[in-house]
C-alpha cells in the first residue's frame, strides 16, 4: 500500500517536472465555439478547453509568457487569461469588435484593431487605460509593432491600405496602398521590412519600412488549385531570416517563400481554409489553424512536411505557443 | 467616457498627420448619381415581407461611406446625388441635367426598358451601372461599352441553381410559371440552364388561379402539382404572389427551388463568409434592416467606381472606364473571389449564393463545373452566346 502510494507520488512528481521543463503549450482560439483549446506539444493532444468571451479571434502572449490576451470580438473586449491558472483575470477596454492586436516590445501597450469602427485603439495593459484611438481605413484587420518599437502598422481590408502609426506620438504618419483585402502584417526581425498579405489580391507585398514603398510583390501558383482560391492570410517569418511562410486560405496550402530571394520554394498541403500560424520556441515546428476542417496542422520545418493534425474547436482562428 | 476624449484628440492628430503624409495625393472629388425607379408590381397574395422602399439606395450610401473612409487618406471625396421617381421620364430628365452639370458616373436601379433609355439619353463618355434589372436581353443584345451590370442576370441565377440541382442529382423538374413577364423570363432562363446542364423538365404548368391561397393552398396545391414523378419543383414567381404556398403542399414531398424555397440571389443576410459578416453588420448598423440583392448591386457599383479612382488617381471617366475593363481591376466583394467585369457585356462576374430564408445552402459555381478561362463564366452568358464583342484590354 505504502509502496504504491510513493510510486504514484513519484510518477506525479516526474510528470509535473516534465511538463514544466520540457512541454511546450499551444493555445488556439476557436471563433465559433467561444473557447481556447490548449495543446500539449509533447503529446500533440488537446489537454483542456477553456470557455472565453464571444467570438475569440486574435490571441497573443505577454512577453514573459504569463498572460494570454484574447480578442473577444463580439464581447467587445480584450480578455486577459492568467496562464498559471488558465482563468480570465481581467478585461481590457478594447473599443468595439476587436479582431487582431499586437503588443509593443515594452510589454505594456496593446494596439488593437476595431473592425466595425475603423479605429485602432491603444490600451495600457497595466492601468487598463485607453491611451489613444486612431482613425484608420474600413475594416481594420492586421496589426504589428516593429521589433524596435518605433512603428505600429495596421491594415484595412476594404480601404486596401497599410497605415503607419508612430508609437511615441500615437499618430498616423503615412499610408501605403496595397492589393485587395490586406490581412496580416509581419515585420522582419531587424524592423527593416514589412510583409503584408492581400487575401483577394492574392499577393504578399514586401514593403521597405524606411520609404514605406513596396519593393516586391510575391504571387502564388499551385498546380490543380484555381488561382482565385489562392487567398494569402497569415504570414510568419523565421528568425534565421531564411523563410517566410504564407497561409493561403481556401487553397489549403502553406507556401514556403525564400525570404532573401522572394521565390516560392514549396507548397505544403494542410487542412481546409488555413489562416494563422505560429512557431514553437526553437522554430522546428510550425502550427497552422484550419478554419473549416476545425483542426491544427503541425509542420516539421526541417522536413517541410506536415506531421500531425490535431482536432480542436469550431473555426480555429489564432494560435500561439508558450515555451 | 475617456475613450471619447481620447478619440477626439486622436482625430485632431490624425488629420495633421495626413497633411504631413509623405506621399503626394491630389484632391479629387467624385460625384455619383443614384437613380431609382419606384415600380408598382401590383397586389400579391403573400404580403408578409415586402421589399424595403430604399432597397438599392442604402447600399449605394454605404459604399459612399466606405469609399470616403479610404478617400480620406488619399484626399478623395465621394458624393452621392440620389433621385427617386415613379416616372421614367423624370429620371431621364434628371440624368440629363446631371450630365450637363458634369456627372459621369450613374448607378441606375430601374427596369430594363428605362435603363435602355438612359444609354440613349446620356453621352458615351459616361459609366452607367445597372443595379436593378436582371433582364437577360440587356446582357445579350445591349452591347454599350459604357454599360455595366452589377446585378446578376436571370441566366446567371438560373445557372447557379441548375448547377446545384445537377450536383445533387435532382434531375427531373416540375416547373410552375407565374403570370407576369418577369416570371416568364425567369422560366425561360431556367429552361436554358436545364438544357445546358442536362436536367429534364418533366412537366410545365402556368399558374393562373385567382383564389386566396392563404386559405386554400392545402387543398389546391397538391392537385395542381399532381404528376407521376419529379425530383424537385421549380417556381418562377418573382414578386411573391403564390410561390410561398407551394412549399409543403406539393403532391409529392419534394423540395421547392426558384424564386421561393431554395433561391439564387446576389446577396442575402445569411451570407457571412469571406468577411461578409463585417459588411452585413455595417449595413445593419446604418439602416436597422438586412442588406438585400439590390443593396448589394448598388454597393458594388459605387465601390467599383471608387476602386478605379483609388488606383488611377483621377476622376476622368474614360480613364476609369478603361481601368474597370482592364485585367488590373479587381473588386473585393465579400463573395470569396475577386470580382471583375466581363469584357463582352459588362456583367460583373460573381459567385451566386443559394439561400433559404434562414441559411446559406451553397455557393455556385459548383465544384466540377469547369471553364477554360474562368469558372465564374459557367454562370450566365459566355462570350460566344452574346451579340457583343469584347471591348476589354
Amino acid at each position: 500500500m505504502n509502496f504504491k502510494k510513493s510510486l504514484m507520488t513519484l510518477a506525479v512528481g516526474s510528470l509535473l517536472a516534465s511538463s514544466t521543463l520540457y512541454a511546450e503549450t499551444a493555445y488556439v482560439s476557436n471563433e465559433k465555439d467561444d473557447t481556447i483549446s490548449i495543446i500539449d506539444l509533447d503529446t500533440m493532444t488537446v489537454t483542456d478547453t477553456i470557455d472565453v468571451g464571444e467570438r475569440p479571434r486574435g490571441i497573443i502572449l505577454s512577453k514573459d509568457y504569463s498572460k494570454l490576451y484574447i480578442c473577444a470580438s463580439d464581447s467587445d473586449t480584450v480578455q486577459v487569461m492568467d496562464l498559471a491558472t488558465n482563468s480570465i483575470i481581467k478585461e481590457l477596454p478594447s473599443g468595439e469588435d476587436p479582431e487582431q492586436f499586437a503588443l509593443h516590445p515594452n510589454n505594456r501597450h496593446l494596439y488593437v484593431s476595431n473592425e466595425d469602427d475603423a479605429l485602432v485603439t491603444i490600451v495600457d495593459t497595466e492601468t487598463s487605460e485607453v491611451l489613444a484611438q486612431i482613425d484608420v481605413g474600413v475594416e481594420p484587420e492586421g496589426m504589428a509593432v516593429s521589433p524596435d518599437g518605433t512603428m505600429a502598422v495596421n491594415t484595412s481590408e476594404t480601404t486596401n491600405m497599410v497605415h503607419w502609426i508612430d508609437t511615441e506620438k500615437h499618430e498616423l504618419v503615412d499610408n501605403t496602398l496595397v492589393d485587395q483585402r490586406p490581412r496580416h502584417v509581419e515585420f522582419s526581425k531587424d524592423s527593416k521590412l514589412l510583409w503584408a498579405s492581400a487575401e483577394i489580391g492574392a499577393t504578399v507585398s514586401v514593403i521597405d519600412t524606411a520609404t514605406r514603398k513596396i519593393i516586391k510583390k510575391i504571387t502564388f501558383e499551385i498546380k490543380g488549385v484555381h488561382k482565385d482560391k489562392v487567398q494569402p492570410v497569415g504570414v510568419k517569418l523565421s528568425d534565421d531570416g531564411r523563410y517566410a511562410f504564407v497561409a493561403l486560405g481556401p487553397a489549403n496550402h502553406v507556401a514556403v517563400v525564400n525570404a532573401k530571394t522572394y521565390e516560392v520554394e514549396d507548397y505544403i498541403l494542410v487542412g481546409r481554409r488555413v489562416w494563422h500560424m505560429t512557431f514553437n520556441e526553437d522554430q522546428s515546428l510550425l502550427l497552422a489553424t484550419n478554419g473549416i476542417s476545425g483542426d491544427v496542422s503541425v509542420i516539421d520545418v526541417n522536413k517541410m512536411k506536415p506531421i500531425k493534425t490535431i482536432k480542436v474547436g469550431r473555426y480555429p482562428w489564432g494560435v500561439v505557443v508558450k515555451p | 467616457m475617456f475613450i471619447n476624449n481620447h478619440r477626439k484628440n486622436a482625430i485632431a492628430i490624425t488629420l495633421t498627420a495626413l497633411l504631413g503624409s509623405s506621399h503626394a495625393y491630389s484632391d479629387i472629388e467624385v460625384d455619383i448619381s443614384y437613380l431609382q425607379q419606384e415600380i408598382d408590381y401590383g397586389p400579391v397574395l403573400s404580403n408578409i415581407l415586402p421589399e424595403p422602399e430604399d432597397a438599392g439606395f442604402q447600399g449605394a450610401k454605404l459604399a459612399i461611406k466606405d469609399s470616403n473612409t479610404t478617400g480620406r487618406f488619399l484626399k478623395h471625396k465621394y458624393q452621392l446625388q440620389d433621385f427617386t421617381s415613379t416616372d421614367p421620364q423624370a429620371l431621364i430628365d434628371k440624368a440629363k441635367a446631371q450630365y450637363e452639370a458634369g456627372i459621369r458616373y450613374f448607378v441606375v436601379n430601374t427596369d430594363a426598358q428605362t435603363l435602355r433609355k438612359f444609354t440613349e439619353a446620356l453621352g458615351k463618355d459616361t459609366l452607367i451601372f445597372n443595379a436593378g434589372s436582371s433582364a437577360d436581353e440587356l446582357r445579350l443584345h445591349t452591347c454599350e461599352a459604357n454599360l455595366f451590370h452589377t446585378m446578376p442576370s436571370r441566366a446567371m441565377l438560373a445557372d447557379a441553381l441548375a448547377q446545384w440541382l445537377k450536383a445533387k442529382r435532382l434531375q427531373k423538374i416540375f416547373m410552375i410559371t407565374g403570370a407576369t413577364s418577369d416570371d416568364k423570363a425567369f422560366s425561360r432562363a431556367f429552361k436554358r440552364s436545364a438544357k445546358r446542364f442536362g436536367l429534364s423538365i418533366v412537366k410545365e404548368k402556368d399558374w393562373s388561379f385567382d383564389t386566396d391561397l392563404r386559405r386554400t393552398a392545402q387543398s389546391e396545391m397538391p392537385l395542381f402539382t399532381q404528376h407521376r414523378d419529379y425530383d424537385v419543383v421549380f417556381v418562377a414567381d418573382e414578386r411573391g404572389d403564390f410561390g410561398e404556398y407551394v412549399l409543403y403542399n406539393t403532391w409529392l414531398p419534394r423540395p421547392v427551388v426558384g424564386t421561393q424555397g431554395l433561391t439564387p440571389v446576389a446577396w442575402h443576410r445569411v451570407v457571412e463568409q469571406y468577411g461578409a459578416a463585417q459588411l452585413q453588420s455595417r449595413f445593419e448598423k446604418n439602416t436597422k434592416r438586412w442588406m438585400n440583392s439590390k443593396d448589394y448591386s448598388a454597393w458594388a457599383a459605387v465601390r467599383s467606381v471608387a476602386e478605379a479612382v483609388t488606383r488611377t488617381q483621377t476622376n476622368d471617366a474614360e480613364t476609369n472606364k478603361a481601368y474597370i475593363k482592364s485585367d488590373k481591376f479587381q473588386l473585393a466583394g465579400f463573395k470569396g473571389r475577386k470580382l471583375d467585369f466581363r469584357g463582352w457585356n459588362g456583367q460583373l462576374r460573381q459567385t451566386i449564393p443559394l439561400v433559404h430564408p434562414r441559411s446559406l445552402v451553397s455557393m455556385s459555381p459548383q465544384d466540377g463545373f469547369l471553364h477554360p478561362t474562368n469558372e465564374l463564366d459557367t454562370l450566365g452568358f459566355d462570350r460566344k452566346e452574346t451579340d457583343c464583342t469584347d471591348t476589354s484590354k
